[in-house]
């Protein structure tokens, strides 16, 4: 994977940069210190790492502003952060970049339950903003499995998704307004907490640019009332056809459950191995959950069961009670750290129209077969979104390449069966060299020059996204 | 207006004629709902067809040029439709012609049911369309997940036809609900408001909060069952004396809020104001004040009011307003501006954007951006 050239301007003067932040923002709001900025190396996405000039770790959109325009003066390239919690490479930073991390800045600004909405600092994390609706009822609804962790800020940068999109929809469905910092330190408000800005909706290209338009300092977000219940089932079936063929019908059907996960056989299998959930051992597996009072979970579950025993499942179990439904939930929620207990492992984040699961499931097969690499597959099944795990052996040489080498295939037939590379971990480093796959020139030239307008030096998260040929020109500029 | 316009049959004749283009062009869908502005007309009228319907993943792809009901008609077929409901408004705007979906996306026409299922601009899933170079760009795709670069899908929805010719949009569907009911109660607009914002933050999964002309009106879709349970929690929660609208007639009552009829014929001027739902009767309030004639629909729970008055009453709007939410003019003539004016920053964000899609300046001058 490459990465720009670090500039020889930039680190010869790292000395008078760092003094110049020190000068606009708090004493332990700097970071220089290689004990210290060893923490900023990576981000989730752990094999690449890079140690970056300095940290910033501002308390309020002044500071971010004040940063900005320090780095914008110098002609500093940014790395905005969130947790860190991108699988991507979304935070990873170069040698000549300063890390601007919101985690810092965590606070609630208002609580608005008349109006459905909630507006805080982008640093909160995303449970911790539920957390602070729900003993009043109400909850914010993307849900990333990192999402104790995870960052509003990183979550607005990936337009971050989750199990329950499928009813909820993404970030980008549930944001209202941001305050934006621009790379020359300007604040911005884009909406608000009302449903529509006049003029273009910037604020629907700023969720998803991945730290590269501006950094988000305050998010409003929609706040939901939440169900009264929710219940999961779990069907077991003999091939991933048929489980491929009953989410068809569900949704056919006209039923919109809150989510429908998929797990193939060696993803059961590992997780099995590692959490004892007592899944079935069969070829694939679907958990389908509802929400609603008692009765409509009943009401609900009873069509879907119906549509399930149509297609011969070799196991059909609706939760009995709490404990029942956790178990359920266990061993799709303990997958990756299964997967991890084999091997090391990739995360893959394509999404396919549904009505080519199973050929793609077959493709996969055989892909592992040719790289010598297995693969587990757990799947957002209601919007095509899957998460293929190869697992390698990051101690073996050569193995990592090939791993990213299988990766880089398994997202090319994501493409090319109608689909797109990445679903809701973003572009990052981790599928940068990748867009051309599914873009054509003129459509990442439409792309840049949004960035072109936000941020006219590219000193924004500059080397992510676009392939390094396709915006070498203006990175330079 | 000069000639008698250009009406491109597909997207490479599109993106010929804007090559070597000196316009200015007024971009034209069904004319059922922009503004009508100055140019020679660009008629997208005839892009048509269905490129793609899978009804067993919720998606399909149609050319911009498609009539809106020819839509409707097939995903009516395999009983499902689109979830933002789109609003008509030709009689509230006096107009005539057929709606076309690339119309109803540039638009971002979303009716009641936004509270619950999104704008327009939350369904769409891709986008293609032709900038004033005379490129093709297309973005997004057709699956429901997609961040895989910039969301151009979202700048486009909404745009008005500023930034490009939209040749297609790919959407994501809804199926039909099995059942639907509205409570309906005779309150006057404060109490009607407070009842709607009641609702909306109760956990029975409201799908359209409305008032007008004397009546809140909360509607409720799903299974059967579903729908009669969440009436009664309704009922019991709200009190007072709530009357159930089943079937058709709950139907027939969100296509008249849906598509203004309270407003048609009345005042000269028609104002849609995006606000803070509980902030809805600041303007209705202010114009009461002065003594000036109005009438109302508040939809999303107050969050979206539609205001019929006479014309010249865009500073007195924008006054009780406030800051507390946005006011944009779609019919009648006066001096105030029919968007809000945006922010200094946000204004050059704006001509920055329109300046690299449209060097030329091609499209739809004296419009949006």
């Amino acid at each position: 994977m490459d990465m720009p050239v670090p500039a020889a301007r930039i680190l010869s003067r790292k000395a008078q940069i760092v003094a110049r932040l020190r000068a606009v923002l708090p004493a332990d709001a700097v970071i220089e210190d290689e004990e210290e900025t060893r923490a900023y190396e990576c981000d989730a996405l752990s094999a690449y790492r890079c140690l970056p000039l300095a940290v910033v770790l501002p308390r309020t959109t002044a500071e971010v502003a004040a940063a900005l325009r320090v780095c914008h003066d110098e002609g500093v390239p940014v790395v905005p952060r969130g947790s860190g919690t991108s699988l991507a490479g979304g935070a990873m930073p170069t040698e000549d970049s300063v890390v601007l991390g919101v985690m810092r800045m965590n606070a609630v600004l208002e609580t608005d339950y008349d109006n459905r909405f909630i507006h805080v600092q982008s640093g909160r994390t995303n449970l911790s903003v539920t957390g602070a609706v729900e003993a009043d009822g109400f909850f914010y609804a993307p849900d990333p499995s990192s999402q104790l962790a995870c960052a509003i800020a990183g979550n607005i940068a990936m337009n971050s998704g989750g199990a329950h999109c499928l009813k909820y929809g993404v970030t980008t469905n549930n944001l209202l307004g941001v305050t934006l910092v621009t790379m020359q330190g300007e604040v911005i408000t884009l909406g608000g907490p009302w449903a529509d800005q006049p003029g273009l909706d910037l604020l629907g290209v700023v969720c998803g640019s991945e730290g590269q338009l501006g950094v988000v300092s305050e998010a409003f977000l929609r706040i939901l009332p939440k169900p009264e219940g929710a219940r999961p089932v779990l069907m077991g079936f003999g091939s991933n056809e048929v489980a491929g063929e009953c989410v068809a019908d569900i949704i056919r059907a006209g039923i919109l459950p809150v989510a429908i996960e998929f797990m193939d056989r060696p993803c059961i299998r590992a997780c099995e191995a590692f959490a004892k959930a007592g899944y079935p051992d069969c070829e694939a597996l679907l958990i389908v959950e509802v929400e609603g009072s008692e009765a409509e979970i009943a009401e609900q579950l009873a069509a879907i069961t119906a549509i399930a025993r149509r297609h011969d499942p070799v196991a059909l179990e609706e939760a009995v009670d709490e404990a029942h439904a956790k178990r359920i939930w266990l061993g799709r929620k303990s997958a990756f750290g299964a997967m991890g207990q084999i091997n090391d492992y990739m995360c893959l984040d394509g999404t396919i129209p549904v009505s080519t699961l199973p050929m793609v499931l077959r493709r996969i097969g055989e892909l592992s077969r040719e790289f010598g690499l297995d693969v587990g597959n757990v799947f957002h099944a209601g919007d095509g979104n899957m998460h293929p795990l190869i697992l390698y052996n990051a101690n073996t040489p050569g193995d990592l390449e090939r791993c990213e080498a299988m990766g880089a295939e398994i997202l090319k037939l994501c493409v090319e069966v109608g689909g797109c590379l990445t679903g809701e971990h973003g572009v990052g480093i981790e599928k940068r060299d990748l867009m051309a796959v599914q873009y054509a020139p003129a459509d990442l030239e439409a792309q840049m020059r949004v960035k072109d307008v936000f941020d006219p030096a590219w000193l924004l998260n500059p080397a992510k996204v676009f392939p390094l040929a396709a915006s070498a020109g203006r990175r330079a500029g | 207006m000069k000639g008698q316009g250009m009406r491109p049959a597909d997207e490479a004749e599109v993106s010929d004629m804007l090559r070597g283009a000196s316009g200015p062009f007024a971009l034209r869908g069904g004319g059922t709902r922009g503004a009508l502005l100055a140019g020679e007309v660009l008629d997208c009228a005839g892009l048509t067809g269905v490129r793609l319907y899978e009804p067993a993943a919720l998606t399909l792809v149609v050319a911009a040029g498609t009539p809106l009901a020819e839509v409707e008609a097939l995903l009516a077929g395999e009983r499902q439709r689109l979830a933002f409901e789109v609003p008509d408004l030709r009689a509230v705007l006096g107009r005539a012609g057929v709606s076309t979906i690339g119309g109803v996306y540039a638009a971002n026409a979303s009716g009641p049911r936004r509270v619950q299922a999104g704008a327009c601009r939350d369904a769409a899933l891709g986008v293609r369309f032709v900038d004033g170079m005379g490129a093709v760009v297309k973005n997004g795709g057709r699956v429901m997940k997609n961040v895989t670069g910039y969301d151009l899908v979202k700048l486009m929805a909404g745009s008005q036809g500023s930034l490009g010719v939209i040749t297609e949009v790919s959407f994501k569907v809804q199926a039909l609900p099995e059942a639907e009911a509205t409570l309906v109660a005779g309150l006057a607009p404060e109490a009607g408001l407070a009842a709607l914002r009641r609702a909306l933050g109760s956990p029975y999964d409201i799908s359209g909060a409305a008032h007008a002309e004397g009546r809140a009106a909360i509607r409720i879709e799903g299974m059967a069952g579903s729908v009669a349970y969440r009436v009664a929690q309704l009922r019991a929660l709200l009190g007072g004396d709530w009357q159930a609208v089943e079937g058709a007639a709950s139907q027939a009552l969100w296509q008249g809020i849906r598509d203004l009829q309270p407003l048609v014929g009345k005042g000269a001027a028609l104002w849609r104001i995006a606000c803070v739902p509980s902030e809805a009767l600041c303007v209705p309030n202010a114009l009461a004040a002065a003594g000036v004639a109005h009438e109302a629909v508040f939809d999303w729970g107050g969050g979206l009011v539609w205001l019929s008055c006479t014309e010249g009453e865009g500073g007195r709007i924008r006054a009780a307003l406030a800051g507390r939410g946005e006011a944009t003019r779609l019919m009648g003539a006066e001096d105030a501006p029919p968007f809000s004016p945006p922010a200094p920053g946000l204004a050059a964000l704006q001509t920055g954007l329109k300046a690299r899609f449209d060097p030329k300046g091609l499209f739809n001058p004296g419009g949006l951006v």
